[in-house]
């Protein structure tokens, strides 16, 4: 018995001197978050899309892009669609934005300084990129190219956790031992641990309008929630459909099984 | 086998047609009154399964080349906009890339129950070569289907594959090169690979539906062979195959399309890599370049020899090893039943496969760890690939000579009776 009981402090000892020794060249598993739109029967929670909405827009759209996103993808609820807007405030949010124009009745394409024409957007616009070009944007990203976020949960290993984890954990606490690389950040969740982008959020980043307090957890939280939207903005239209077919075919495969016994009946 | 034909025409105009074109009598014959061994179980739906699944990827890859632009700056783009803004884009496509998993899934049960049950013997050796041939045009299809939305590994995949070819280089100089230049239309992968691979993944499925017809036709000369592996005597050992068949195939064809379903609904990207929903970069290589699972086993073999040249004929020849397997078996016993020692061999086969799949989805310099002792996987999967080798070339010829065989039933329907 006390062997035993020795062994299994031996283990427990050896357990904790593997986690302490952590290897500071990969990076950690992804948090463990929960979301509204997981599951068979999953959907998105509107008003966590409209604040996570509200982050893009005052703080990631500095730097990132959301090509594959128009405006009339925001809106949805009784018009139909899959956005989480009504019309008029969809319309409201493109008029915000500027877009390049096209020329005008002399066939001018800038205005008298010299500047390209622009004009409000519209629903059938895109997102306007923050940069012209990619060489634009690295070369105000300290040579960094910020992704584009029209697929960005889909497109990383881990998805929305993944996400979630890698904008909550940037700027970490920097463990004894580890040298962060000049001009970079801090972030465990990312692949070599230095990240090219700054912490992008902190408490109150943004003034909720409905009142949720904006902690570091609920801006990532909404923001995730966004951009899991835009990646799959059928998800929903999926997961309805998906439950009537999958009756459909237990039905049928029951029907069908039940029609394999009975031919078979006298078969032998 | 078939017999004469039985077949009536009922009406004035069946008649007519009957002495012109006589394709009722011909549909008649193969399925409604097709003589089927009467025991035939359920890894015997696999047949109707892979039917049905060459029959949604045609249709729903007619509709996806509706909306696709076959173009290197806007395949992508094509591809995002039939997920969002084609009205059920989104269920077509996930249906297309979800339904290449489950064809071949399909395709991997049919091929190691035909092995199991030894349905390649004489004389249904053709059936087994055409059916490597539908392997090997499956195979083609999926590489060019997954180039084809023009993701990084898509862009990345076709690289490194169609560089197989400059392996030659070692043999002739220059060939291999030139080769790979032929294949691309230029000095890389580019928008006339993109276009000519998208016409070969369209023409290729209607190769596969001749070659499926050829497939059907030469089961239905011998007939089915069966679990027991016995030449059926006489019609108290056959149903006709409608409605015995064409009821039970029905119910595993729903069964199995429940399990796709709840895949294209519910974890649409289980199979996929996420690298591919990043539009493809030539200056970018993505960490890992991995194929798609149902390639890794042959993707391990390649990684697990150290000279290119010889790790891609290794891999071409475990492919072509499938069609000599009708000869390099040597036993007079079909089914692996009444096989003792083929029954372990066979599963430890089975289980080989899973292992030099594993061995191709991980890194190139990945080890198992075991108390301090660390096993590099490339020797896994060495071992694995020369079992992968051995089996076919050393055990199955060997096993026919050594391995008694547990006695045979004398006619089909001994054992079934005796099972009620």
């Amino acid at each position: 018995m006390k062997a035993l009981t020795l062994a299994f402090a031996a283990l427990i000892a050896t357990s904790v001197a593997a986690s302490a020794a952590e290897d500071l060249s990969e990076p950690l598993p992804p948090k463990d978050v929960h979301w509204s739109f997981e599951g068979p029967f999953g959907t998105y929670d509107r008003a966590a899309l409209q604040r996570g909405f509200q982050v893009y827009k005052e703080v990631c759209s500095a730097c990132h892009s959301l090509n594959r996103v128009a405006f009339h993808d925001l809106v949805g609820g009784k018009e139909g669609g899959d956005g989480f807007f009504t019309e008029p405030q969809a319309k409201a949010i493109a008029a915000g934005y500027k877009v390049p124009a096209d020329p005008d009745d002399k066939g001018n394409t800038t205005d008298d300084k010299g500047n390209p024409l622009m004009r409000p957007a519209i629903l059938a616009d895109h997102f306007p990129a923050p940069f012209a070009n990619e060489n634009a944007a690295r070369a105000n990203n300290g040579g960094a190219l910020p992704p584009d976020l029209s697929l960005i949960v889909k497109a990383r290993e881990g998805g929305p956790q993944y996400v979630y984890s890698i904008v909550t954990g940037d700027g970490s606490p920097v463990p004894h031992g580890f040298k962060v690389i000049d001009g970079k950040y801090y972030d465990p969740y990312f692949p070599g641990r230095n990240i090219s982008m700054p912490p992008p959020l902190r408490n109150d980043s943004v003034t909720y309008s409905d009142g949720t307090k904006a902690t570091l957890d609920q801006e990532a939280h909404d923001v995730v929630t966004f951009l899991t939207w835009a990646s799959e903005p059928k998800l929903e239209e999926r997961h309805r459909l998906g439950f009537g077919v999958m009756l459909f075919m237990l039905l049928l495969s029951g029907l069908l099984f039940l029609s394999y016994r009975k031919v078979w009946h006298d078969a032998h | 086998m078939s017999g004469p034909s039985t077949y009536v025409p009922k009406s004035g105009f069946g008649r007519w047609m009957d002495s012109r074109l006589p394709l009722m009598r011909f549909a008649h014959d193969t399925i409604i009154t097709y003589p089927t061994p009467k025991n035939l179980n359920f890894w015997y739906a696999f047949g109707a399964i892979l039917t049905f699944m060459l029959g949604i990827q045609i249709l729903t890859g007619i509709v996806l080349a509706m909306h696709y632009v076959a173009n290197a700056g806007l395949a992508f783009d094509s591809v995002e906009g039939i997920m969002r803004n084609i009205n059920y884009g989104w269920l077509i496509r996930y249906m297309h890339a979800n339904g290449a998993t489950f064809f071949f899934i399909a395709v991997y049960i049919h091929m190691f129950r035909g092995l199991y049950y030894g349905s390649y013997k004489s004389p249904r050796e053709v059936i087994w070569i055409l059916g490597v041939i539908l392997y090997l045009l499956m195979v083609a299809t999926a590489f060019f289907g997954y180039v084809l939305p023009w993701g990084q590994m898509s862009f990345w995949g076709a690289t490194v594959i169609t560089n197989f070819f400059s392996a030659l280089d070692q043999i002739v100089p220059h060939l291999g090169s030139a080769i790979a230049t032929w294949l691309w239309g230029g000095f890389a992968v580019g928008d006339a690979t993109l276009n000519r691979f998208f016409s070969l993944h369209y023409l290729l499925p209607f190769v596969i539906a001749g070659v499926v017809g050829l497939h059907i036709w030469a089961l239905h000369v011998p007939g089915n062979n069966n679990p027991l592996g016995i030449d059926t005597k006489g019609p108290q050992d056959m149903l006709p195959f409608h409605p015995y068949y064409t009821v039970k195939d029905s119910f595993y064809v729903a069964l199995f399309a429940l399990i796709y379903l709840a895949f294209v609904f519910y974890a649409p990207d289980f199979f996929g890599n996420p690298d591919n929903y990043t539009p493809a970069n030539p200056v970018v290589t993505p960490p890992d370049i991995v194929p798609e699972w149902y390639l890794l086993p042959f993707y391990a073999m390649l990684r697990s020899v150290p000279q290119k040249l010889i790790g891609v004929l290794v891999m071409a020849g475990s492919l072509l090893t499938l069609v000599f397997v009708p000869w390099l078996d040597t036993s007079k016993v079909r089914s692996t039943r009444f096989r003792p020692m083929m029954k372990q061999f066979f599963w430890l086969f089975v289980f080989d496969c899973l292992i030099l799949g594993y061995c191709g989805s991980q890194g190139a310099d990945a080890a198992l760890h075991m108390q301090g002792f660390e096993l590099p996987l490339v020797w896994v999967a060495r071992v694995a690939t020369l079992y992968y080798f051995g089996f076919f070339w050393v055990v199955m010829p060997l096993l026919g000579i050594i391995e008694k065989p547990k006695p045979l039933p004398a006619n089909i329907s001994q054992p079934v009776l005796a099972a009620e």
